[in-house]
C-alpha cells in the first residue's frame, strides 16, 4: 500500500505541475525568446548524436539484413524494404527517443534541479512568477514541435547510412537496394513515427522536467533526480510505445 | 506592516513552527535570530507563503495571505523582494539581467528604461562595472549585493533576508548590513532578516525576535537584548568565552 500510495502522490504531483506548466504564459514575448532558446539547447544540440547514430544503424541493418536474406529465392531488394521499415517503424521513433531520454533528459532534470536547490525557483516565485510556466512550457513545446524533425532527419540518414555500406562493401546490388526503398512506400508510416516521437517527446520532457522540479536533498539529490529522470521517461517510452502501436496501425 | 499569528508549520510529523505571532513595523530592521535549524528559513519562508502554514495567520497591512486567490498573491508578491541565504541569482543570465528580470515580467519599460533602473540599483549597492558578468565570476559579498539590487529592481514594500551575511568577512558583513538598513530607511520598507550574527543584531536590529526550537521565546530591542533573563536567549548570545567574559562586566 505504501508503495502503491507513494506512486498515486507522484502522480497527482506531476498533474499538478503540468496544470500550472500550461496556464497561460504572462508574457508572449518572453515566451518566445525561451521557445527559441529551448529548440537549441534540445533540439538542435541533439542532431549531432542522432545524425551519427542514425547512419551507423542504417549500415548494419543492412548488412544484418543481407546475411539474413542469403536464400536465393528471396530478391535482394528486400534488404532495402526491411531496412526502411525497421527504420520508419521503430528505430527513428522509439530508439531515438530512448537516447534522447539520456540526453535531453538528465539535461533539463538536472538543470532544473540545480535550480531547484540553489532557490533560484523560489525567488521567481517570490517575484511573482509562474516558475514551472516560465522554465518548463518552452521546453515542452519546442520538443513537441521540433523532435518529429529529427526523426525525419534520422530517418534519411538512416537509408544513406545503408545506401553507403552497400555502395562500399557492394553487399548487394545498389539498384536492387534502391528497388527495395522503393517497394510498397506508405506515406502513412512517417506520419506514424512522427506522432509517436511527439508524444514520446513530451514524456520525457515532462517527467524530467517534474523530477528536476521537485529534487530535494542537494547535489546528491540532483544526481538521483537526473537518473530517475531518465528511468522513469525510458520506461514510459517503452509502454507507450505499446500502446500507440496498437492504436495505430 | 506584517502579522503573524499563531502560525504552525511542521514536516513529516515534525513540528519547526510552534504557535508563532509576531508583528513586524513599516520602516524598521526587525530580526529572527536563533541557532542554525531553529526554524528561521521555515519562519520567513512561511511569511513569504514559500511554504504554507499548517494554522495560523499572515497579514499584510489588512489582508490575510492565506485568504487570496492565486492571482492576487500573485500581486502581493510583486511587492515584496527576498534576499536568499545562498543569493540565488539566475545563473543563466547576467548581473544586469538578474536585475531585469523581474521588470521584463511586471512592467512595459523600454530597454533602455530597464537598463537605466538597472543600473540605478547597481549604484546604490556600491556595484559598479559588473554589468554584464555572470553570478559565477562573482565573490560573496559582490553576490549579495547584485541579490539585494534584484530584490529592490521593483520598489518594495517588503523586503526579505535570510541570513545576509552567511559566508562573508566580518567587514563585509558589516557593509552589506548597512546597506541593507539604509534602503529600508531610505524607502520606508518593511524589512525582516534572518540572522544568528550578532554584529548585524547589534548594528541594525530595530526590532529582535527570537526562535528556540520552534518556539518565539523572546522578543525586544538591541538594548534589552543583553539584559534578559530568558536563559535561552543568554546562552545564544553569549556562546563564546569572549562574549562571556564581557558578560561579567556588564
Ligand atoms: N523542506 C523541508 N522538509 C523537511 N524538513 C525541513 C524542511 N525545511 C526545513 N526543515 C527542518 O526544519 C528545521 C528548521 O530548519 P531551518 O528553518 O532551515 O533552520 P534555520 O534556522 O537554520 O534556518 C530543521 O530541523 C530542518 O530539518
Ligand atoms: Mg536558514
Amino acid at each position: 500500500m505504501g508503495y502503491l500510495g507513494n506512486i498515486l502522490e507522484k502522480c497527482g504531483e506531476y498533474c499538478i505541475l503540468m496544470r500550472r506548466v500550461f496556464s497561460r504564459p504572462e508574457k508572449w514575448s518572453i515566451f518566445r525568446k525561451q521557445f527559441f532558446n529551448e529548440a537549441d539547447k534540445l533540439v538542435i544540440n541533439s542532431i549531432p548524436i542522432v545524425a551519427i547514430i542514425s547512419v551507423f544503424i542504417g549500415a548494419v541493418l543492412v548488412i544484418q539484413s543481407a546475411n539474413n536474406l542469403e536464400n536465393p529465392f528471396i530478391p535482394k531488394m528486400y534488404v532495402g524494404y526491411l531496412t526502411r521499415e525497421s527504420l520508419v517503424l521503430e528505430f527513428c521513433s522509439t530508439m531515438v527517443a530512448l537516447i534522447l531520454a539520456g540526453k535531453v533528459g538528465s539535461n533539463i532534470a538536472s538543470e532544473l534541479g540545480s535550480m531547484r536547490i540553489t532557490e533560484q525557483i523560489d525567488a521567481m516565485e517570490i517575484m511573482g512568477v509562474n516558475s514551472a510556466g516560465y522554465l518548463i512550457l518552452p521546453k515542452i513545446c519546442s520538443t513537441v514541435l521540433f523532435n518529429p524533425l529529427l526523426m525525419l532527419m534520422s530517418y534519411m540518414l538512416g537509408l544513406v547510412g545503408g545506401g553507403l555500406i552497400v555502395l562500399i562493401t557492394g553487399i548487394i546490388n545498389f539498384s536492387a537496394y534502391m528497388d527495395g526503398l522503393m517497394f510498397c512506400f506508405n506515406t502513412y508510416y512517417i506520419f506514424y513515427s512522427m506522432v509517436k516521437m511527439s508524444v514520446f517527446s513530451f514524456i520525457i520532457t515532462s517527467v524530467s522536467a517534474y523530477f528536476g522540479y521537485y529534487a530535494v536533498g542537494g547535489s546528491l539529490g540532483v544526481g538521483k533526480s537526473s537518473t530517475t529522470a531518465i528511468v522513469i521517461s525510458s520506461g514510459l517510452i517503452l509502454v507507450s510505445n505499446l500502446m500507440l502501436t496498437q492504436l495505430m496501425i | 506592516m506584517i502579522s503573524v499569528k499563531n502560525l504552525c508549520k511542521s514536516f513529516d510529523g515534525k513540528q519547526v513552527l510552534k504557535d508563532i505571532s509576531i508583528d513586524y513595523k513599516q520602516g524598521d530592521c526587525s530580526m529572527i535570530i536563533g541557532a542554525s535549524g531553529s526554524g528561521k528559513t521555515v519562519l520567513l519562508k512561511s511569511i513569504v507563503g514559500l511554504h504554507s502554514p499548517d494554522s495560523g495567520e499572515i497579514w499584510y497591512g489588512d489582508v490575510e495571505y492565506s485568504s487570496l486567490p492565486l492571482e492576487e498573491k500573485k500581486k502581493l508578491r510583486r511587492k515584496a523582494g527576498m534576499l536568499f541565504q545562498g543569493s540565488a541569482l539566475f545563473d543563466f543570465a547576467t548581473v544586469e539581467e538578474n536585475i531585469m528580470f523581474p521588470m521584463d515580467f511586471f512592467t512595459d519599460w523600454s530597454r533602455q528604461q530597464k537598463l537605466d533602473r538597472a543600473n540605478f540599483c547597481l549604484k546604490r549597492v556600491n556595484l559598479e562595472n559588473a554589468n554584464k558578468k555572470y553570478p559565477s565570476e562573482l565573490s560573496g559579498g559582490m553576490q549579495k549585493r547584485v541579490g539585494i539590487a534584484r530584490a529592490i529592481a521593483l520598489n518594495p514594500e517588503y523586503l526579505f533576508c535570510d541570513e545576509p551575511n552567511s559566508g562573508l568577512d566580518p567587514t563585509t558583513s558589516i557593509v552589506i548590513d548597512q546597506l541593507i538598513r539604509e534602503i529600508t530607511k531610505e524607502y520606508n520598507i518593511t524589512t525582516i532578516i534572518n540572522t544568528h550574527d550578532m554584529n548585524s543584531i547589534m548594528e541594525i536590529g530595530d526590532k529582535i525576535c527570537f526562535i528556540y526550537k520552534g518556539e518565539k521565546l523572546w522578543e525586544g530591542t538591541k538594548d534589552n537584548i543583553l539584559s534578559s533573563d530568558c536563559k535561552e536567549l543568554n546562552d545564544f548570545v553569549f556562546a563564546s568565552n569572549m562574549a562571556k567574559k564581557l558578560k561579567s562586566f556588564i
